[in-house]
């Protein structure tokens, strides 16, 4: 009992970690242009794509394939962002999820051109599969360097948001974005380099996930609920409420499924709207 | 003469910034307010804690008898409390007739009606075209909102307003964005207003509030710093340091 | 639409040609018969949409919930054994009605995005219960067992689909009457009101939740119809009536279509799933990318949709012809 309930939490906190990579990126563009991207998940899906290409066909090592997920993802954020979504702002919220659904139709029918409707096969690297076993408890290896790597990237990300010049730029347009404007910081660009780095995040969040959210063209539908729900909780201002926000989310729903799974995914919704009527403002909270 | 609208030690804390700080005002019935201040002084988020836009931090607002500041935006309208702001705040989709009959079919009881035909609403529709001429924007009132100028706006924010019948009028400035030449048509029909009206106006204009009210309040940094009729206000030392400071 | 005089009480020409051609359909279009009955029903549906969307601003992308528990009741009153097809109508329209007014208490909170993701989250939930409550829906498999009885005691639904199509047009034609009628009363401006401004509109006195919980009732019920004839028309039931995608889609028929216009999502409605029939054989995912290109080039170029551009085409054609008419 103690130990199933050992071995699920672990495996919710990964699972967490995960969706708080994915998610940051949405936080940002959300509290930072007040926009709606509905088509964030297909920047994870892209990800996913690029590790099952990297892995696969092209045979590049686990390791060199991160930082690709990363870059190509970013890029890909980018070229949108010139392309598309500046033209976005300031229209009404409903132009903007139209755009980004429409964008997502556009990703999903191109993956299922490329790679098929199925379910994406990926192999954990050899030093990082199997189980290891803590004080009676197995626990999966890829799980625990999940939450290892989303640590890490945590906390560099808290440094560079609170250390650096570019950090400090970010969080002022964020909290106040008319007086950052005064005091001379390009809000625009700013906006950009969040929103790239925002995007090649949830790339690299997608390729670590392929294991665990599994990957087919329809991912940026699946899971666009979850990645919302972590900002509507967390907020937008910081790190810390998405980080708690989607660890919270990840144990819930993997202890959902796991302890009741008659009732499945009917949790997350149930609590989605839940919290949401409780905190009609809660996605966001600042005004 | 009894009293229309009364507050009694309103505050409103935004964070660290005390926008109201204790404000005690009496309006008795029919009076001809105005609230004067420098810019920041708080008299919007004054206006904002009468209406029900904002819930004070501690105080309490009255109209009349009745305690209201537990009662929403719209509740206070039906007894009628009614505002304007001093930024547009209008539909801008719609036309200027179809925004003053928003009000007078809110007003006439028609509002919940699923089955007659807007068009059928003849005494709605005469007495919004009555509020347009006596603001001059009955030739305009085919016209989208939002394709009229600035100025025209404001007048159709009054006239959305006055459509509201109000017993207690709050103005925020109605004049502000208005050109010089054009705001006397606006101030018309605000003096036009039956005498039991009772008005409250925060207004920059100090000819035009000299001329109009009855007694003034000084707002300053949120509180009160002195209240008194047109005269006593002119000569007062200290409203001249704080408030024309400049100017004298 | 400006000026509300005895403009708004007539019906112009081109709406009576409209529902001429719809009624004509059983010649013009004989053996399209079925996905003509389709193209009502969604057009139905969007209708409903766009009281919610187009006239009171409210971003929905759950709408198939409503569609869906319409079109679970007129079917569990027919596979138990009660297959009058008007009853099943009424039992639909009251299932989903109730479903509107509980759920829209959780709506009319919050601003764009919480409402998306609230009738996001009622559209999932429902889909999810379906999908558990196999006893009652049938879960994947769907709903079978369906008996319609002959409308009126007199027409058996055939397999040319000719009363289905009869049987649809009558009841989206009501139905649309009568809305039309709504959105031509005080109320319906107070939901351009509402839509243009819910602040501005509380100052003005309105209880503008209560409205708008008025609203989405009224919409809901309009959706559980919409769903109830697919049900009685197909014969069947499956847990695709609930579909995120279903709303997804609906959406992008009114956007379509146009909305705000009454009429937009009946247009967009036939444009998408003609379109879709045609094009969706090629290969699907072709159809879903020309979709998701045309929803942004909607956004990006004119948000007026078919109808619109059509209006704006006749006003410039009519503009044109007056001129020329002058310089002979
Ligand atoms: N919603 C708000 N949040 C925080 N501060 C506010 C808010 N509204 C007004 N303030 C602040 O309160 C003070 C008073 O503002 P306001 O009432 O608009 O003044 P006035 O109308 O007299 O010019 C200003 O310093 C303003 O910045
Ligand atoms: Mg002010």
């Amino acid at each position: 009992m103690i130990t199933s309930f050992l071995g699920v939490l672990f495996d919710g906190l990964a699972y967490g970690m995960l969706l708080f990579l994915i998610s940051v990126g949405l936080s940002v563009t959300l509290g930072l242009m007040n926009f709606i991207n509905l088509a964030h998940g297909a920047f994870a899906m892209l990800g996913g794509y690029v590790c099952v290409l990297a892995l696969q066909r092209w045979g590049l090592p686990f390791y060199l394939m991160l930082p690709l997920a990363f870059l190509l993802s970013a890029l890909a954020g980018l070229l949108l962002e010139r392309v598309l979504y500046r033209h976005l702002y300031r229209r009404s919220h409903l132009d903007q999820v139209l755009a980004t659904i429409g964008l997502t139709f556009m990703a999903i029918a191109s993956a299922n051109y490329f790679f098929g409707p199925m379910q994406q096969p990926v192999q954990v690297p050899q030093f990082l599969s199997g189980q290891i076993s803590v004080a009676g408890v197995d626990l999966n290896l890829y799980r625990g360097f999940l939450l290892a790597a989303g640590a890490a990237l945590t906390l560099a990300l808290t440094l560079a948001l609170e250390r650096t010049r570019f950090g400090a730029s970010v969080r002022a347009a964020v909290d106040r974005p008319r007086v950052a404007e005064a005091l001379g910081i390009r809000v625009g660009l700013v906006f950009q380099v969040t929103f790239a780095v925002g995007c090649g995040l949830a790339g690299l969040g997608g390729a670590l996930g392929v294991q665990v959210l599994g990957l087919d063209p329809a991912f940026p539908l699946k899971f666009i609920v979850y990645f919302l729900l972590v900002v509507a909780v967390g907020g937008t201002s910081g790190l810390k409420g998405p980080l708690y926000a989607a660890l919270l989310l990840g144990v819930i729903d993997v202890a959902g499924k796991y302890y009741i799974p008659e009732i499945g995914a009917f949790i997350i919704y149930a609590m989605m709207v839940i919290l949401l009527v409780l905190r009609p403002q809660g996605l966001i909270s600042r005004k | 003469m009894s009293i229309a609208l009364r507050t009694d030690g309103l505050v409103k804390q935004f964070g660290g910034l005390r926008a109201v700080n204790s404000v005690s005002l009496s309006l008795p019935q029919g009076q001809r307010h105005a609230v004067i201040g420098p810019n920041g002084a708080g008299k919007t988020s004054l206006i904002n804690l009468l209406t029900g836009v904002l819930r004070p931090s501690a105080g309490e607002v009255y109209l009349g008898e009745e305690r209201v500041t537990r009662l929403s935006v719209h509740q206070r309208v039906k007894r009628g409390l009614t505002r304007t702001y001093q930024i547009n705040n209008l539909f801008p989709e719609l036309t200027v007739l179809q925004s003053v009959l928003l009000a007078v079919c809110e007003q006439h009881g028609v509002a919940t009606q699923l089955w007659r035909p807007l068009a059928a609403c003849a005494a709605e529709i005469a007495a919004a075209r009555e509020i347009l001429r006596t603001l001059n924007l009955h030739h305009i009132e085919g016209e989208a909102v939002k394709e009229l100028a600035y100025g025209q706006q404001r007048l159709v924010e009054i006239a959305l307003a006055l459509a509201c019948k109000p017993r207690i009028l709050l103005l925020d400035e109605p004049a502000a964005g208005v050109p010089k030449g054009e705001s006397a048509a606006l101030f018309a029909a605000i003096a036009r207003l039956p005498g039991e009206v009772t008005v409250l106006l925060i207004e920059h204009d100090m000819d035009i509030v000299f001329r109009f009210a009855e007694r003034i309040t000084v707002l300053v940094a949120g509180a009160i710093l002195t209240e008194g009729t047109p005269q006593e206000i002119a000569r007062d030392a200290q409203v001249k340091q704080v408030y024309l400071g400049n100017a004298a | 639409m400006s000026i509300p005089t005895q403009a708004a009480r007539q019906i112009p020409v081109a709406e009576i040609v409209f529902w001429l051609v719809l009624a004509a359909g059983f010649w013009l279009w004989p053996s399209y018969l079925p996905l003509a009955s389709q193209v009502l029903i969604a057009g139905l549906f969007a209708l409903s949409l766009d009281l919610v969307l187009g006239y009171a601003g409210i971003v929905s992308l759950g709408h198939a919930a409503y569609f869906g528990v319409g079109a679970y009741a007129a079917g569990v009153l027919a596979s138990h054994g009660w297959g009058e097809p008007f009853s099943g109508l009424l039992l639909a329209a009251v299932c989903a009605g109730a479903t509107g007014f509980i759920t829209s208490f959780l709506v009319v909170r919050g601003k764009d995005l919480t409402r998306l993701m609230v009738t996001t989250g009622i559209g999932l939930l429902l889909f999810e219960l379906a999908n558990r409550l196999t006893d009652v829906t049938g879960g994947n498999d769907g709903l079978l067992g369906m008996e319609m009885r002959p409308l009126l005691g007199t027409f058996r639904f055939d397999m040319y689909g000719k009363v289905a199509y009869g049987y649809s047009l009558a009841v989206t034609f009501v139905l649309f009457l009568l809305m039309r009628r709504v959105v031509n009363s005080p109320f319906g401006l107070s939901l351009r009101g509402i839509r243009d401004n819910p602040g501005r509109m509380l100052a003005l006195g309105y209880p503008v939740h209560r409205r708008l919980i008025a609203m989405y009732t009224l919409a809901s019920v309009y959706a559980g119809i919409a769903g109830a004839l697919l049900a009685q028309t197909t014969q069947f039931v499956g847990t695709d009536v609930l579909s995120f995608n279903r709303s997804a889609e609906l959406m992008v028929m009114l956007i379509v279509g146009g909305t705000g216009m009454l009429y937009g999502g009946l247009v967009g409605a036939a444009v998408f799933m003609v379109a879709h029939h045609y094009l969706s054989d090629l290969n699907p995912s072709y159809w879903q990318f020309w979709l998701g290109a045309f929803l942004i080039a909607i956004v990006m170029f004119g948000r007026d949709g078919v109808l619109g551009a059509c209006l704006r085409l006749m006003r410039a054609w009519r503009v044109r012809a007056q001129k020329a008419a002058l310089e002979s």
